[in-house]
């Protein structure tokens, strides 16, 4: 039997929605299973990439420090990086607060904004410092696939993993290209 | 005998004074463009219908048909072009397809879809652009403008109201509209304008009208750009040169 498959996921400044749509995959999983284990994901709660990933893949923008620390540290690690979804690829709905400046975004959700309670600016020091601007993952860190969508469909997910799984050159045909 | 284009080494027949695009259009072949609306006349400022005419690069949307030229359109290399072209679309504007309601009805996301565009390559923009919601039954959208003018062509020879057009130049073009105020409630315009409805992205939407049809049923949800503009566009073009 041959070696199989090292898969590890993160998600950085995104909602979950590209892993939900992952899991959409169904009983393909298992399929999968056969060819591929997971390494450090959300859905394993493994928190670092072992020495040798072949495929990363990443949900989410940069909207902060730490998710640029992440995305590098799982650059670092993984042979082949596949940014999934609309905030990996262009920053997504994240990014919409790239009109306003930062201090307005801010003053609007802790101080001035209609329903504030206690208004307080948080100031932890575990609190990742934010990014002036959220932005797609190409911009930090070497991107070798792009899988488009809000989510990219199970279907999406599928063809590639399964396509990179048969050492097939993966790409997508038409009906599976989406932005939203 | 009539006069005739080879387009990707096909032979098609043209009529005196169309360009290649309508010439392309009339026989059923596909030239990616947006800028270019046949009710209109040509402004060849997208590049995105770039072909190759005797071995020069020229837009088919402005460039004469003349008898015998040899038309590159369908390759690989042109296609890679376009592509490029349209990923500097999205990048130079905001272009955040899950938040538009002009998703599956954008030209310029069907276009991206046609050329396989999987990401926008470049650094993003980001620019900051003014939002104008003033108009009761217009939203002006400057974010999801491309400067295609067919707004400023369609106010003008249409409408004959003179609404927009393009102000400042590079990365600091906008759409402006033609008020002391500067804002849209404040011009002549209205939705029933020709101006208000030909964008073919988001930038002009009619309000109230976001999600009359549902995501899945729009139109490049069901057919290609290719298809689409094909099946809209011939009729329009044998009419001009009638």
């Amino acid at each position: 039997m041959t070696e199989k498959l090292t898969v590890a996921t993160t998600s950085l400044a995104g909602c979950f929605g590209c892993h939900m749509s992952f899991l959409d995959i169904d009983e393909r999983i298992l399929a999968l299973a056969e060819v591929a284990s997971f390494d450090r994901s959300p859905l394993t709660d493994i928190k670092h990439c072992g020495d040798k990933v072949d495929l990363g893949l990443v949900e989410g923008g940069l909207c902060n420090a730490e998710n640029v620390h992440t995305l590098r540290e799982f650059r670092k690690h993984c042979r082949i990086l596949v940014a999934v979804g609309a905030c990996a690829i262009n920053g997504g709905l994240p990014a919409l607060r790239n009109h306003i400046p930062l201090e307005e975004c801010l003053d609007e959700s802790y101080l001035n904004g209609i329903g504030v309670e206690n208004p307080q600016m948080p100031n932890d020091i575990e609190l990742p410092l934010l990014l002036n601007k959220v932005h797609p993952i190409h911009e930090v860190v070497k991107v070798d696939y792009f899988l488009p969508g809000c989510p990219p469909s199970a279907d999406t997910i599928w063809k590639f993993l399964s396509d990179l799984a048969a050492g097939r050159e993966p790409s997508l045909p038409r009906e599976l290209i989406h932005y939203d | 005998m009539k006069p005739s284009i080879q387009i990707d080494g096909k032979p098609i027949p043209f009529a005196e004074g169309q360009t290649i695009m309508e010439a392309a259009t009339a026989a059923g072949v596909y030239i990616p463009h947006l800028c270019h609306n046949p009710e209109f006349e040509p402004h060849g400022s997208c590049k995105l219908c770039t072909v190759r005419v005797n071995g020069r690069n020229c837009s088919a949307c402005t460039f004469p048909a003349a008898d015998g030229q040899e038309v590159l359109n369908d390759t690989a290399e042109l296609n890679e072009l376009r592509r490029t072209i349209t990923e500097l679309l999205f990048v130079e504007g905001n272009h955040l397809c899950p938040s538009c309601e002009k998703s599956g009805n954008c030209q310029l996301q069907a276009a991206a879809y046609f050329l396989g565009m999987v990401d926008a390559h470049f650094p993003f923009f980001y620019p900051a652009r003014e939002l104008d919601g003033s108009h009761p039954d217009i939203l002006l959208d400057r974010d999801r403008c491309i400067f295609c003018e067919l707004c400023v062509r369609a106010s003008r020879d249409v409408d004959g109201k003179n609404v927009f057009a393009i102000g400042g130049r590079g990365i600091d073009s906008r759409l402006i509209v033609n008020s002391p105020s500067g804002r849209l409630a404040d011009t002549p315009v209205a939705a029933t304008d020709k101006a208000a409805q030909v964008c073919p992205v988001g930038a002009i939407l009619v309000k109230r009208r976001g999600f009359e049809i549902p995501i899945g049923e729009r139109i490049y949800d069901r057919h290609t750009i290719a298809e689409e503009s094909l099946e809209r566009e011939e009729p329009i073009v044998e009419s001009r040169h009638d």
